[in-house]
């Protein structure tokens, strides 16, 4: 398989904030790769330095084996890509904000015909583009990143604030992709599911930095014995602030849902610890179960946050 | 191929343009129609100072030897004011003399005589440095104004009183005539074409409304796309940067175009106002003043993301230069130092050939240099803008 992504040791920082602090990534052709993390994780500013819309301070990036200097306009032919938020032309109609992109790849109407198929907006071609809704909209980037059939695609979360069902519509979209082409993929998302449902390869960062990083199995066999103790309490709930500080373990503490959790790596040992623990305190368990761990949790444990926070 | 591939990026980026400003009638209106509704106010407030200064063209067609003014010539023209001691009369040198009022409550009025032949005056007439000529005849005082120019009817009234018209010219006999008695002081309306205000002010706003046009089009249809991160989503393609400028200053000219001329030509179908001179001069000078105001636009609007910091810096460009640049009023009420550099203004040289070219009948030999400096100054900044534009 070739590489078609390399980055090598990127950093970035904007005045005192480290946004990317040292990452490498190889991305395979044909591979769909996903960036979790949680807000201000540096997602963004690694994809596009990667698109070659920022420059790193240091560190190496290639794509398709070529640098981005003196190489722009390959690069940009090879690339398709969606922002994080693009807002398009106000009133111009998808029909006609399409025809413009194809027009910067030397592409005719044909093209176009057949990218409204692919995401299903043929019943729009005459809307103006204000008028889209939020999953039409994403359609519509999703459509202008595809357009010149890119051996790399770049989404930065192409389906956050859609509901469940636009987010399905384009996870069929990406997967038809997959099937059909060997196009490489690098979406970032904050969504655990998406990740798992489109991607082989899942890279986990927060600060700048890469947490984990493998497939979805070899992330969650990763130390097979952990598992996850989900609880909750009788009434009264305990401040959050009282575990931190004193339980032998890192707890999680859902203030809103009244819920907690924690990882165990040798639950025989630690359980019965965190038990005692909880009778000291004289905390009266309400609920208590033992599962698999997922990638939420991991996301949890190593974070500090969840995912959808 | 490749040259296919250009003009059909060309041609998407321009449809796109167009068709942006076309579907958005109240971004017209506001970038365009409300600045010069909003400017036409703030011209009219601005005529009004402390000190009230009429410019007056002073014609001796009386036949002497030097139309030069000697001072006995004044004195006996201007008898009441030699004894009143509010009225200062003074000769300021070989073609000009000033008559000042003082008003402690209404502030001074000056009365700034510039002496000439009957052409010379009517030349500084339609270029608006005075707005009425006082002509002296072997009859008496005859008054040259556009009687809608509120301004000439004002110097008129006031000066009118002042005139001694009993006294004879120096050194020569009046006949009075009989059949005319009240001839004494006649006012002859000026009414020929090009020497009216609305001649004098059509030039100044097709100028205005072309620099209005280009800076808020121009910036408006940059800075929205920046802020959209619209730019940044296109330059990530292989768009050719420079397309995209140049399709939206096309766009922006071609509108000028559009409105110049309608603005013209109700111009003419209710006051008559006509082209006197090159329409070749009049197509080069319009141009150029589209290529320096897209210039100027493009570099105002360069760098930021921001609307509101955007139509700050725009209107930091615009409007001192609708203020000083001689739209409304001539800029020769200006202090004398300024007048030099108030004269190179983009607008100012835009407005001036303009109105060279309807009223004084200039063509291409006259307008040529202003058009090139014109298109230099766009040229310039434009260079300059594109150096440092921000598409990200
Ligand atoms: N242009 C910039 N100037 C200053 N700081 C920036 C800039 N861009 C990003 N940052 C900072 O860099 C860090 C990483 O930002 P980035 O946008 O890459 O995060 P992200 O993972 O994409 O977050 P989100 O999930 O909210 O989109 C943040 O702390 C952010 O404040
Ligand atoms: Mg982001």
């Amino acid at each position: 398989m070739k590489p078609v992504i390399q980055l090598k040791s990127v950093h970035k920082a904007f005045q005192s904030v480290r946004a990317v602090n040292g990452i490498d990534l190889t991305v395979f052709e044909g591979q769909f790769t996903a960036i979790l993390g949680p807000n201000g994780a540096g997602k963004t500013t690694l994809v596009e330095m990667i698109e070659g819309i920022q420059r790193p301070d240091s560190g190496e990036i290639r794509i398709l084996g070529l640098e981005w200097k003196g190489n722009e306009k390959t690069l940009h032919h090879a690339i398709g890509l969606s922002l994080q938020e693009t807002r398009f032309i106000d009133r111009l109609t998808v029909w006609e904000t399409l025809r413009l992109f194809a027009s910067f790849y030397d592409l005719g109407k044909d093209r176009v015909s057949e990218i409204l198929e692919t995401v299903n907006l043929q019943g729009k071609t005459g809307a103006y583009t204000m008028n889209l809704s939020g999953g039409q909209r994403q359609r519509l980037a999703l459509a202008l990143a595809l357009i010149n059939r890119p051996k790399v695609l770049l989404l930065d979360e192409p389906t956050t604030g859609l509901d469940p069902n636009a987010r399905r519509d384009i996870w069929s979209i990406l997967l038809d992709l997959k099937h059909r082409s060997n196009t490489s993929l690098v979406l970032t998302t904050h969504y655990m599911e998406e990740a798992e449902q489109l991607c082989d390869n899942i890279m986990i960062i927060d600060k700048g930095l890469v947490l984990r990083e493998g497939t979805m199995d070899q992330l969650l066999s990763e130390d097979a014995a952990e598992k996850i103790i989900a609880f909750s309490f009788e009434t009264p709930h305990p401040p959050c602030g009282d575990f931190d500080k004193k339980c032998p373990f890192p707890v999680y503490w859902d203030e809103k849902n009244g819920k907690g959790t924690i990882l165990l790596s040798n639950i025989e040992g630690q359980l019965p610890q965190f038990l005692d623990f909880l009778n000291t305190r004289g905390f009266r368990i309400k609920n208590m179960e033992c599962r698999r761990k997922t990638l939420d949790d991991l996301f949890t444990a190593l974070t500090g946050r969840r995912l959808d926070e | 191929m490749n040259k296919r591939f250009h003009m059909q990026q060309f041609l998407h980026l321009t449809l796109a343009h167009l068709k942006e400003v076309t579907r958005q009638p109240a971004v017209l209106f506001w970038g365009i129609i409300f600045p010069i509704l909003l400017s036409i106010g703030l011209g009219m407030a601005f005529t009004r100072s402390a000190e009230t200064i009429h410019h007056i063209g002073f014609v001796r067609s009386d036949a002497f030897d030097s139309p030069s003014p000697a001072a006995p010539d004044i004195e006996a023209l201007f008898t009441r004011s030699v004894h009143d001691p509010h009225h200062t009369l003074s000769i300021r040198d070989e073609t000009s003399f000033t008559l000042t009022v003082h008003d402690d409550t209404l502030g001074d009025t000056a009365y700034l005589f510039e002496t000439g032949s009957w052409d010379e005056s009517i030349l500084k007439l339609k270029q608006g440095r005075i707005h009425m000529i006082m002509e002296m005849t072997g009859a008496g005082v005859v008054y040259h104004f556009d009687p809608l120019n509120p301004d000439a009817r004002l110097a008129w009234h006031s000066l009118s009183p002042l005139v001694d018209v009993d006294a004879p010219p120096a050194g020569k006999e009046v006949k009075t005539d009989a059949t005319m008695p009240d001839a004494d002081a006649r006012v002859s309306p000026l009414e020929m074409p090009g020497t009216r205000y609305i001649d004098f002010l059509i030039p100044g706003l097709v100028s205005m409304t072309v620099m209005m046009s280009c800076m808020w089009g121009i910036s408006y249809g940059m800075i929205d796309k920046r802020s959209k991160k619209l730019l940044r989503r296109m330059v990530a393609t292989p768009m050719v940067k420079s397309h995209f400028l140049a399709a939206l200053m096309l766009v922006r000219i071609f509108i000028n175009i559009v409105e110049s001329a309608l603005l013209v030509f109700f111009a003419w179908l209710i006051f008559d106002v006509a082209v006197q001179g090159s329409t070749g001069a009049l197509a080069l000078v319009f141009i150029a003043g589209n290529i320096a105001f897209c210039g100027i636009a493009v570099f105002v609007s360069s760098r930021t993301a921001n609307t509101e910091v955007g139509n700050g810096m725009i209107n930091a460009v615009v409007m001192p230069m609708t203020l000083l640049s001689g739209v409304f009023f001539s800029y020769h009420n200006f202090p004398e130092w300024s007048i030099p550099v108030i004269g190179k203004l983009p607008l100012a040289l835009l407005v001036d050939g303009i109105r060279a070219i309807f009223t004084e009948g200039a063509g291409l030999a006259e307008t040529a240099p202003a058009a090139m400096l014109l298109f230099l100054t766009g040229a310039v900044f434009f260079a300059a803008g594109l150096k440092i534009f921000k598409w990200h």
